[in-house]
């Protein structure tokens, strides 16, 4: 229906392009430098302005409806067969209502889910032709009047580049609402978990156990949502990450901007830049299948007992993953460095060490460690490595042998395969996003501020 | 008097003549120990770049090594007598083979009569053989009724054993089991249900009955629970829908928003929050994205789980600041005296943009799309979350809104299986998303040197 | 630096037009001696046999229009241009009669014997102190802090700046006056007590003042040492050097005393230069 829609819209919108430029030439009679814009730009305004209002209508149509639908649905079932029902089992009236509306009939439904399951299918039909009927309308009532107002002296082509700066604009505040989205999605979820788990038990408290029992009669653990255990394995798999990182990412950013060849960097940069575009998945793999064995077997034969999902491996790989990260905001720092200052240190009779660490390395620092800090967020806010390499349960511990979990983790395990948003074991997922989104974005913030004040200092 | 004055002439010439004896052994010494350090600082350089080096060699040799046996399958060949009385010919599709395929194979080892063996026999085959006799009768219904002879897979554990992956015996687990001296107790590999199935195997290959052709399956199967016949079309599919999507979504849209960010936006407290904030989303960890994604477009638009436009959306998202980044490097990239000259013939500013600066930053903003898009295919986490990791037994239902699974999506998947087979699967799957991210990021960089320009 | 010496345009002229080979009055010890040096960026020439003694505690200034090669001469002479990848040196140049180039020279020992002053001011991010002791401390010049201090005292009251800096030794070099940088920078390169003094413009990006005052300097400095200044203004070159060398797109054309050069030049290109028929 709706994909249908979309192509009549189309249609309606190439139509008025071309009705547009055909009235441009007839009131033009054969004399186009008399017309104030180009018809090109006349036929370009009535298709303007017939598609992208229907389109934006038609659009924001379908993704009310159904929510509207479903409002209209249950408000009109009967009052007393709802009463008393919770949540959870008034949605599962909802979902058995629509699926016995599309036809999925599964044993004996109550007469009142197939009464309201048939009034459903009705007000969808309903709301389909409506929209398409207005949809239609508000088309042809728009290409009739727009068309009209062609003259010799309409301005068309500023028309159409006003219509343009619209949509430009719309573009540009697309990304100011997705950060909105982000921000308003998880604050209301993390409310609403907030409701549930006091606020300081989620962030003081030392014990995670999110595994409460969703069905009842379902044996799992007591539920508990203190957040601190989670954090500290975040952040003991980011040490060690960065532990990684940091010394070879930038001793192998020194090493190319100073020391290597012209060739050598030509050679070794790109191979750099692979290690930097290879999916996290991957590294998460390699995680499990190389790194987490051998350091397995390593620890077996200095007689120590390593976790297979320690938070060793985890971070070790990770850390892999950051050294071209590291590696390639320090070279850029190191580079960035005014060659006055290099040749100054060289003119005195420095050596290169000397040169790159008293003279480089300072005036490189701002640089460097506002590359380091993005890393630190990158480590904290990676998923995919920790899924596949580290724990999932929340210890409390700062043993880099034995297995931690992570934010990220915590966010994947309590999401898949379940989608009902009235738990406190989704919602809790919410929660830790928005502590990472907002701990992520202070990093990032702090770290660009490193970078533009820095940037002042030189030009 | 003369003294004070010698004195002084001395100490003027201290200074006077500042000459440091670059010859003693004092300055010999201090200047070798301070080659000696920038040694030190070369060698612990190079030792970094080695390293990083090597851990890239270890990460791909490591998957070519256990991916590299997924690329071909053992197959038995077996004859089948298509038997006319058991085979609906009106409806070919719908008969059942797996006792007839079970029989085929059986029939080579007619020593073995115990119900308990055959069944055991039996499962030399894959299980999944029977759907492969199924489809080509489908195929050549003319040929019912006759003996055809088919290449069947061998299941899992056959067809690791038979690649070399998996031993026949291993180390019992007792008192010395840590200790590898060869001298330990062996027994059977768990994964092999008795001494009988190997000397079977053992039979077939005296037969010269394997073989080890190309897996295509790996290509063109979808997914499957079993590893030998599980393929990557439905989770490349799926992909190829969520990179629709996210392109259709990103790349207008991030070619007008950068395009009004560099050409048109005042610079006024509006754009600087604009900036601000794509600097920002370029920085925010992707399962965000997923949450985002898993709140807004399912929970409150309730678009349904699962499928590639929701994920196609979330990847689109990510994707923007990245396209918006580089398509404003490409346009700052262009002379401001193009635009003078445009304008100077009187073409409005949009039209210098559209005409004129646009096309030339084309090559700029394609690269930066395909690098941006590169980065979408790799990503996992926010499909993760929206459910994109169906499983995905055909590739016969596949749309926009129909639940679907990605490339990265199905290298977790198989990651987290069980099966020896999966593992060689898993690295297989990701030697062949490398591959498209390699290829990917080529085009990029040929285009870039293509249509680079010097100004 | 290097990009304006790698981008010069260089032509062959058709005649042959080194200079002469002007000899110092005996009496003058030789500091530096260059025979046949030429210097390739790539595949440019960009000095083409140049042939130049320096002598002694006497000031040489460089003249010649931009891109003539007078500051990729300067740069060879303490080996600068081997940070260039693409720099090709050949030729003879002797510092108290011993090749630079050869194999066992040291390039530190050699840069801490020629000092370096450059066009802009390029003090270190660091403090005015640690500036100037910079040198002292990486060649050991010093054997403890009190000789330390004397060293980067004396420099700076010999380069003229201390009284304008003596309450402020710990404050960063940045934070200077372009003028006061330049002569932190000089001071940087007396302490490290060289024996020769490399100039690239050292005044160019200075106002009037300031650039009296580093003149003025230069002048006190030639008791000490043997300076080598390439400048932009030929009143410059007039008023602080004895001697005269003038370039021309990569040609040594003519070297002589200051005061010939300018008012009885031999060379017609020198003389064009001078009146101001290109520059």
């Amino acid at each position: 229906m709706f994909g249908s829609l979309l192509i009549i819209l189309l249609t309606l919108s190439v139509l008025g392009f071309y009705l547009g430029r055909q009235k441009a030439f007839v009131v033009a009679g054969g004399k186009r430098s008399q017309l104030h814009s180009r018809p090109l730009y006349h036929g370009l305004y009535v298709a303007a302005l017939v598609g992208i209002p229907t389109l934006l209508l038609s659009l924001i149509w379908v993704f009310l409806q159904r929510p509207v639908i479903d409002a209209l649905l249950l408000q009109s079932l009967d009052p007393k067969a709802i009463t008393g029902l919770s949540i959870a089992e008034l949605s599962l009236l909802k979902s058995e209502i629509k699926s016995v509306a599309q036809g999925a009939i599964f044993g004996d439904p109550k007469p009142i889910v197939i009464e309201a399951a048939d009034r459903l299918n009705h007000w969808r039909e309903i709301a389909n032709w409506a929209m398409v009927a207005t949809c239609i309308a508000i088309g042809l009532i728009v290409l009739i009047a727009t068309r009209s107002k062609i003259a010799r002296l309409f301005r068309a082509r500023e028309r159409v580049e006003h219509l343009l700066d619209l949509l430009m604009i719309a573009a540009s505040v697309l990304a100011i609402l997705t950060t909105f989205g982000i921000v308003v999605s998880l604050t209301i979820e993390s409310l609403r978990f907030f409701d549930r788990i006091p606020f300081f038990e989620f962030i003081f408290g030392l014990n995670w156990e999110p595994q409460i029992p969703i069905r009842e009669g379902q044996v799992t653990g007591g539920g508990a949502f203190g957040a601190i255990p989670v954090y500290v394995g975040t952040f003991l798999i980011a040490l060690i990450a960065m532990l990684v990182a940091i010394p070879i990412g930038l001793m192998a950013a020194i090493y190319l901007s100073e020391y290597a060849s012209r060739k050598m960097r030509a050679i070794v940069k790109p191979l750099l830049e692979i290690l930097a575009g290879i999916p996290t998945v991957v590294y998460g793999f390699f995680a499990v299948l190389i790194v987490a064995p051998a350091m397995r077997n390593f620890g077996a034969m200095l007689g120590v007992e390593i976790a297979p999902n320690s938070a060793l491996a985890a971070g070790a790989v990770m850390g892999i993953m950051l050294i071209p990260f590291i590696s390639s905001f320090s070279d850029d720092a190191i580079s960035a460095v005014p060659r006055s200052l290099r040749e100054g240190a060289y003119g005195l009779g420095a050596t290169k060490s000397e040169t790159i660490i008293d003279v480089l390395l300072p005036a490189a620092l701002p640089g460097i460690a506002s590359g380091i800090l993005l890393a630190v967020s990158r480590a904290i806010g990676e998923t995919m490595i920790v899924v596949m390499a580290a724990g999932i349960i929340a210890t409390l511990t700062f043993n880099p042998l034995a297995p931690v979990t992570t934010v990220t983790v915590q966010i994947v395990t309590l999401l898949i395969g379940d989608s009902e948003f009235d738990n406190p074991k989704t919602l809790a997922a919410f929660a830790l996003g928005l502590t990472l989104f907002l701990l992520t974005l202070a990093l990032n913030v702090f770290a660009l501020r490193i970078v533009r004040k820095y940037r002042e200092q030189y030009d | 008097m003369t003294d004070i004055l010698d004195h002084q002439i001395a100490e003027r010439d201290k200074l006077a003549n500042p000459r440091h004896d670059w010859a003693s052994d004092n300055a010999r010494r201090r200047i070798k120990r301070r080659y000696g350090r920038d040694r030190l600082l070369r060698i612990f350089g190079l030792g970094a770049v080695i390293t990083a080096l090597m851990l890239l060699a270890i990460l791909i040799a490591s998957l070519t090594y256990t991916g590299y046996v997924a690329f071909y399958t053992t197959k038995v060949k077996v004859e089948i007598f298509l038997d006319p009385q058991k085979i609906d010919r009106e409806n070919p599709g719908k008969t059942k083979y797996r006792k007839m395929t079970k029989q085929a194979f059986n029939a080579y080892f007619p020593e073995v009569k115990n119900r308990k063996d055959k069944r055991n026999l039996s499962k030399i085959l894959s299980s999944g053989a029977q759907y492969i006799v199924r489809d080509y009768v489908v195929s050549h219904p003319e040929l019912i009724g006759q003996t055809v002879s088919l290449n069947l897979p061998l299941s899992d554990p056959f067809d690791q054993l038979q690649k070399g992956v998996i031993p026949r015996r291993i180390d019992a687990p007792g008192k010395n089991s840590g200790k590898n001296d060869g001298n330990g107790e062996k027994m059977l590999n768990p994964r092999f249900k008795s001494e009988k199935v190997l000397v079977w195997f053992d039979t077939l290959v005296a037969r010269d009955m394997l073989s080890s052709p190309f897996s295509w399956e790996l290509f063109v199967n979808a997914d499957s629970r079993f590893p030998e016949l599980a393929g990557l079309a439905g989770a490349f599919t799926g992909s190829l829908l969520a990179l629709l999507v996210c392109f259709l979504i990103s790349f207008p849209v991030g070619i007008a928003a950068a395009i009004y960010l560099e050409e048109f936006a005042p610079k006024n407290r509006f754009t600087d929050f604009v900036e601000v904030n794509i600097n920002n989303l370029a920085a925010v960890p992707s399962v965000v994205f997923g949450l985002l994604a898993l709140a807004v477009f399912i929970n409150f638009f309730g678009l349904p789980r699962s499928v590639p436009l929701v994920g196609g959306m979330a990847l689109a998202l990510m994707t923007l600041p990245t396209i918006i980044v580089s398509t404003r490097a490409a346009l700052k990239a262009v002379p401001p005296s193009i635009r003078e000259a445009a304008l100077g013939v009187g073409a409005s500013r949009h039209e210098v943009v559209l005409h004129h600066v646009l096309p030339l930053a084309m090559p700029g903003i394609l690269t930066g799309t395909i690098i941006g898009l590169a980065q979408a295919l790799g990503e996992t986490a926010p499909l993760l979350l929206i459910g994109m990791n169906a499983f995905i037994p055909s590739i016969e239902n596949l749309g926009l809104m129909e639940p679907a699974t990605a490339l990265p999506t199905q290298i977790f998947a198989w990651g987290d299986s069980p099966e020896r087979g999966f593992v060689s699967r898993t690295s297989a799957a990701i030697l062949v998303l490398i591959g498209f991210l390699v290829m990917m990021n080529l085009v990029a960089i040929y285009l870039r040197q293509k249509f680079e320009r010097k100004w | 630096m290097s990009e304006k010496a790698m981008n010069m345009n260089v032509e062959t002229p058709k005649e042959p037009v080194n200079a002469m080979n002007f000899q110092l009055p005996k009496e003058l010890q030789v500091k530096v001696k260059t025979r046949d040096v030429n210097v390739h960026y790539g595949e440019k020439q960009a000095l083409f046999d140049i042939n130049l003694d320096v002598p002694a505690n006497h000031v040489v200034s460089l003249i010649g229009p931009s891109g003539c090669g007078k500051s990729t001469y300067l740069r060879c002479l303490n080996r600068m241009n081997d940070i260039i990848d693409i720099a090709r040196v050949s030729g003879q140049i002797e510092l108290d009669g011993v090749d630079i180039y050869d194999k066992n020279i040291d390039v530190v020992e050699l840069r801490a014997r020629v000092g370096m002053v450059f066009q802009k001011p390029n003090p270190f991010p660091k403090s005015i102190f640690d500036n100037v002791a910079y040198g002292p401390r990486i060649h050991g010049l010093a054997d403890n802090k009190t000789e330390l201090e004397e060293i980067v005292v004396t420099s700076l009251q010999k380069a003229g700046l201390f009284d304008e800096v003596k309450d402020r030794l710990k404050d960063s070099g940045t934070g200077l006056s372009g003028g006061q940088q330049q002569r932190l920078c000089i001071a940087r390169a007396i302490a490290t007590k060289p024996e020769v003094i490399l100039m690239d413009e050292p005044a160019s990006a200075l106002d009037p003042i300031a650039t009296a005052v580093i003149e003025e300097l230069i002048d006190e400095l030639r008791q000490n040492f043997t300076i080598i200044i390439v400048t932009h203004s030929m009143q410059q070159a007039a008023r602080i050097s004895q001697y005269t060398a003038f370039f021309h797109l990569g040609y040594l054309v003519e070297v002589g005393d200051t005061e010939q050069i300018f008012t009885n030049p031999v060379d017609r290109r020198t003389q064009d230069y001078i009146t101001g028929r290109f520059g």
